[in-house]
Formats: structure tokens, sequence, C-alpha cells
């Protein structure tokens, strides 16, 4: 689950982590208002999206007012912020947030990420602070420094101390940048993050060391024990037919081509997309119903499936282990009769009750096209949607 | 001889009385393997569809010599599970259970580390099944057939249409493997390979992985210096937007790292047979057989 910067800096200054003052806005009025709290001088207006590329794309403005806060906020606010990981039809502005204006000495790079191949939680650090931290992995690792992380005991101050030096803060810093560090991964494991991003991370022209920007993941798996960080979830930012189908369990993602899919298990759903590609086609979707999926379910997720208007044909393909083909079939026909689902429908079953569900198809009387293989199902609902393009 | 199961396999279900538990410790009993008891706390001392249930793991291994468990407790709790069993010294631990989070399975791998007597495969996998042998898992028995061809994957239901596409081609399979969807797993694809380059009685290999992470490419690496025998992949994903997460917890795009791209060229640089289309794994199968 994603949060914005300002819910994620409220979390990490709960952690001790420095964070610049600043509060956020609904509207213009309270971009002003809270410009002046702030002092009335330069201070930073920053659109509240979760997707990074902000600055590039004229989301985050340093100006020298509240009345020009103001007036930066009226263009930024109800309108779509175009960056280059949102698409062409931009992420929507809804939130603001407005803080004090720092002079900057240097800006440095921090993340926390689980790394796999160690199975430890990773403390990257970098001088090269404000710029794509991908960017430069690709072009000069060398500049960036890791620490593996034991679990049992956590992050260790000469830990902390050695990523310090690295980056080359000196005196007083070294303490300050030690101290950060420790909080950063108090507040990554205290919340269950999956990542923790702090680009840049500020020394200022006093020698204070704060997160001038956050970015915050957490583990969808770990929500049901962080009922706080479940409150943060912003549904405008996620596509409506994703938040609905998750209300059911039901993992959708919605993609931009006109063949919806219907498939158990997560990789068997991802292989039914690339096998329609292969075939020509394009996947409107990835839905994985699960394993034991019930003929309800089944019919929530066909529902789902068809509110996508792009869809033009759809493919269910079911390997029957825990979930029974007849099961399936009995979902798919009601869902069908009931939703009135005006596009040819390809199934491919296999597995546990198949017969059972072939017949129940058969005398349903409704219009199915039935394929045995994955390659067979693949070919037929790319040219039932219209042929290969 | 086939991988992990055998004769000797004596299986503990630790979340027997669940519903999950109960029907798939009657499928495996169902299935050549012995199923001596279950494991759930509270109900320790009681019986359920015949098995002695204990409240720890020590109790039922003590009790009942059981040297394998199969988890299916829920996500919760499931890390603590698998603690312990290694725990208990059982030598071989599957756990069923998806959603467990992250920090947690942090702990469990780190106390794994101490406890090198037991090998955990998942979690957030189907299982794995030896044909004609026995099952700890969730794979589904009427659609395996006895035979000497490997099979390691990530993916529940995309391993049983490749059990499937062998089964219909006339090969049988030595061992099934599902190794799991998550970002931390107890056996690795290398693990896995490694159990069946050792494995007398298997010839060739069919291995599935999917976006996210880098363990195919490190396994492509062992293959090149280590792996003997015929291997067919796939890979998952190829059409996957960046930065989603596909179904399962491991399988994300992230900055641009983990496609299926990357895997795929590493693996044929690796001299593996990659299919692109997740229908052709059987047919390449019989022809890298034949190739031999």
């Amino acid at each position: 689950m994603k949060i914005h910067e300002y819910q994620a800096k409220a979390i990490l200054k709960a952690h001790g982590v420095p964070v610049p003052q600043g509060e956020v806005a609904f509207s213009a009025q309270e971009v002003s208002d809270i410009a002046r709290r702030l002092g009335g001088g330069v201070c930073v207006v920053k659109a509240q999206i979760h997707t990074g590329g902000r600055g590039k794309a004229g989301g985050v403005k340093v100006v020298k007012s509240a009345d020009d806060a103001e007036a930066y906020a009226k263009t930024l606010l109800g309108r779509p912020l175009v960056t280059y990981q949102t698409g062409p039809e931009g992420q929507m502005v809804s939130r603001l947030l407005v803080e004090q204006g720092l002079g900057i000495d240097r800006e440095l790079y921090l993340g926390l990420v689980v790394d796999r191949s160690t199975q430890r939680i990773v403390l990257m650090v970098s001088r090269e602070g404000g710029v794509e931290i991908e960017e430069v992995a690709a072009t000069h690792p060398e500049k960036i420094h890791k620490v593996f992380i034991n679990p049992a005991v956590g992050l260790q101050p000469f830990q902390a101390q050695q990523m310090a030096f690295a980056v080359g803060l000196t005196g007083d810093a070294v303490k300050k940048g030690v101290r950060m560090m420790m909080a950063l991964y108090q507040a990554f494991i205290a919340t269950d993050a999956s990542i923790l991003e702090i680009n840049p991370l500020i020394v200022t022209r006093d020698g204070d060391l704060l997160a001038l920007d956050a970015k915050m993941n957490f583990d969808d798996n770990a929500l049901y024990r962080h009922q706080d960080i479940r409150d943060l979830r912003d549904l405008s930012e996620e596509d409506p037919l994703e938040v609905e189908a998750s209300k059911f369990s039901l993992n959708y993602i919605r993609l931009d081509g006109n063949i919806g899919c219907m498939v158990n298990g997560a990789g068997l759903a991802m292989a039914t997309m690339d096998i329609i590609k292969l075939s020509g086609g394009q996947p409107a979707n990835f839905l994985d119903v699960g394993g034991g999926a019930n003929a309800e379910q089944i019919k929530n997720a066909f529902r789902i499936l068809m509110s996508d208007t792009n869809v033009k044909a759809v493919l269910i393909n079911i390997f029957g282990g825990i979930l029974r083909c007849d099961v399936l079939a009995q979902g798919v026909i009601a869902a069908v009769r009931d939703l009135g689902v005006p596009v040819p429908i390809v199934i491919r079953m296999k597995g546990t009750n198949v017969e059972e569900g072939k017949r129940l198809l058969a005398e349903s009387g409704l219009n199915f096209t039935t394929a045995d293989t994955m390659g067979e199902a693949a070919t037929s609902v790319v040219g039932l949607a219209g042929g290969t393009k | 001889m086939a991988v992990l199961l055998d004769s000797n396999t004596r299986l503990i279900v630790q979340g027997l009385t669940g519903r999950e538990g109960t029907f798939h410790a009657k499928a495996a009993a169902a299935y050549h393997t012995a199923v001596v008891g279950g494991v759930t706390p509270g109900k320790g001392g009681t019986i359920h569809e015949g098995w002695p249930v204990f409240n720890t793991v020590a109790d039922a291994v003590r009790e009942t010599g059981a040297n394998a468990s199969v988890i299916f407790v829920p996500p919760p709790f499931a890390a603590d599970a698998i603690m312990e069993a290694a725990d208990a010294a059982v030598a071989l631990v599957v756990c069923i259970t998806e959603g467990i989070p992250v920090v947690d399975m942090l702990r469990a791998m780190t106390f794994l580390k101490d406890h090198p007597g037991t090998r955990l495969i998942g979690p957030n996998c189907p299982g794995i099944i030896s044909p004609g042998k026995g099952k700890a898992g969730i794979i589904p028995a009427n659609i395996v057939k006895e035979g000497r061809i490997g099979i390691v994957s990530k993916s529940g239901t995309l391993t049983y249409e490749a059990i499937d596409q062998l089964s219909r081609r006339g090969l049988g399979q030595s061992t099934c493997i599902g190794i799991g969807g998550d970002p931390l797993i107890g056996t690795t694809h290398i693990d896995a390979l490694q159990l069946f380059q050792d494995d007398p009685e298997t010839d060739a290999i069919i291995m599935i992985g999917e976006i996210g992470g880098s363990a195919e490419e490190e396994a492509a690496a062992w293959i090149q210096q280590h792996f003997t025998k015929p291997i067919v992949a796939f890979i998952a994903g190829q059409t996957a937007p960046p930065g989603r997460r596909m179904g399962h917890a491991g399988a994300i795009i992230a900055g641009g790292k983990g496609t299926a791209a990357e895997k795929m060229a590493a693996l044929i640089a690796a001299g593996v047979t990659v299919v692109k289309s997740p229908a052709d794994m059987g047919e390449s199968l019989v022809a890298a057989l034949g190739a031999r």
C-alpha cells in the first residue's frame, strides 16, 4: 500500500526523524493560511500524488510569499499532473503539502528495502541525492553504499556510522546522521514498511539533517496489524475497479487491452496474459480469483471484469485443483444470466470435476466457446475480440 | 528414489483441525502418504478424523516420530509455526500459507540459519508431490503420473498446467516442487535444481519462474556451472506492467528490475531452452529429451 509524502513525514516525525515544518492543504485558501503560519516568506508547495517525477512535471515549486503560494496552488489543485510515471492521463491533484523553505548545503539519498537474495533489510545511502537512484545504480553503482541488517538485532550504531562516513558527513552531522538512520530503521520495522526512501535527505547550511522528501510503501500482508496505516489509504489514487475487486479478495489489475481474462492462480493468470499477447491480442486485465473461489466470487469477478468497457471478449482459464470446475461453471452461468454479458466468452477448464463443468456449460443454452488447451483458447479469444493488431 | 518425500516420510499437519488442514491431510493420506498426526495448540490430547492432535510440534515429534510437517495455519501465526517446526528438528517443513508479513519471514529465515537440519519449502506455495510415493501440500494427485521429469515452480496452477502437459504426452514426474511466490522463501530454484541434479531418477526438468527479484538470474548462473540435465524454462509475466504486484507478493517489477525479458535472456545464455508460450512447456521438454 502506498501513502502520500505528508503522511509518511508524519509517521517519520513520530519516530524521531527530523522533517521540515509543514502542513497539508486541500484548498488554495488553506495553502495561503499555512504559508502565513510558516512565516509568510519563502516556502515550498508540493503536489501530493502517489507517483514519482513530481518535481520535473511542475508539481513542486519554491515560492517567495504566501500570495505566490496561493496563486501556484490554484494552478495545481483540481487538475491532473502528468509525470513520467503517471501515463498520459496524469493523476488528479487534490492535496498539497506546504513546507518551510530551507537553505540546502548537500542532498543525499537514503533507502531501506528488503533484499531478497540476502534475506535481509538493506540500508542504502549515496551522495547522489535528489536524482533517480535507479539511474545512479545503473551508471555508478559504486556510489551506492549498502549495509545488510540482521533482523534479530536490528540496525547497529556502528553500521549507521559507516554509512554516515561513507556519504562524507563530518563532525556533529555524523551523530545526527546515525540518530536519523536508527530512527528510520525503527519506523520501517514498526510499520511493516516495504520501501522507505528519503530522496533527498538534506544537510542544511546550518548543519541540520532533514528528510526533505519521504516515500513509504507498506507490506500488504501486514496491514491487518496496522489499522492506523490502513486509515491513510487514499482510494482516489487507485483505479475504481481495482478498489471494487479488493472488497471481494480478488486480485485485479486493469490494463489497456480488450481481452478480459479470469484465471485462478497468479502465475497462471500472468501466463494467460502472456499467451494472449503472443497470439496477437492485448489483455484488458490481470485477474486472479484465487484457489478457493466460490460461485458468488466468480460472479463478482465477472461483473468487475465486464465493467471495463474496453472488453470485447473474455477468456476464462481455470485449472481446477481445490477450485472445482463445476463450481466455476455454475458461477459463470449465473453471472452471464444475471449480467447479460454482451461479448463472446471462451472457457478453458482443466482439472477437478471438469466433465461435470463442461456438461453444465453445454446444458446452459448459453453461447460459450470452449477450448481444451491454453493455446487453442488464446487463438480463439483473439479472433473473437476482432483479430490481431 | 524421489526428491524430498519417500517411504520413510512421516508427516504431521500444523493446523490439522482447520478446514484446509483437514481436507489436505485426508488427500495426502489417500495418496500413499504416512500422515501421523496434527498440531493445534489447545486441542492436544484429542483425536481428529482418526489422527492424534498435539499442542506443540515437539510433542507430536516425540509421540509420532514425525520427520516432515505441512503448515496450514493463518498468516499471523505461520512464521511462528515454521520456527516451531524447525525447533523440534523436523527435517522437511512445507508452508502452504499465503500472506505472511515480510518482517515475520525475515525473522523466521534468520532463525532457520541456526537449524541447518531443517529444509523449508515455501511459504505461499502448493507444496510437493512425488507421484506414486506421497505428497505434502495441495497439488491434486489426479493430474500427476509416475515418471522421471522434475518440476520446480514459483506458481501453483501453472505447475498443474506443466504437469498436465507432461502427463498428456506420456511423460510422468519424479517430483514436483512448488517453491512459492513470496519474496522470501526457504528453498530457491537453485536448491531444488541441486536436488534434481543429485537424483538418479530424474532425467530432465521444467523450471517455472516469474517476474520479480533475481532468483532466476542466479539460477541461470548456477545452471551454467553445475547442472547437466535437459531443462525447459518458462517465465510468467512477460506482459506485466512495471510497479504492480501481480497477485504474488514477490511478483513485481521494481525500479526496472526483475523483468521477464532479463530472466529469459539470462537462462538462454546459460543454455536453457526457454519457451515464450506457457502452452509449449511439455512439447519443448519432449524435444529436449529427444535431442539428448
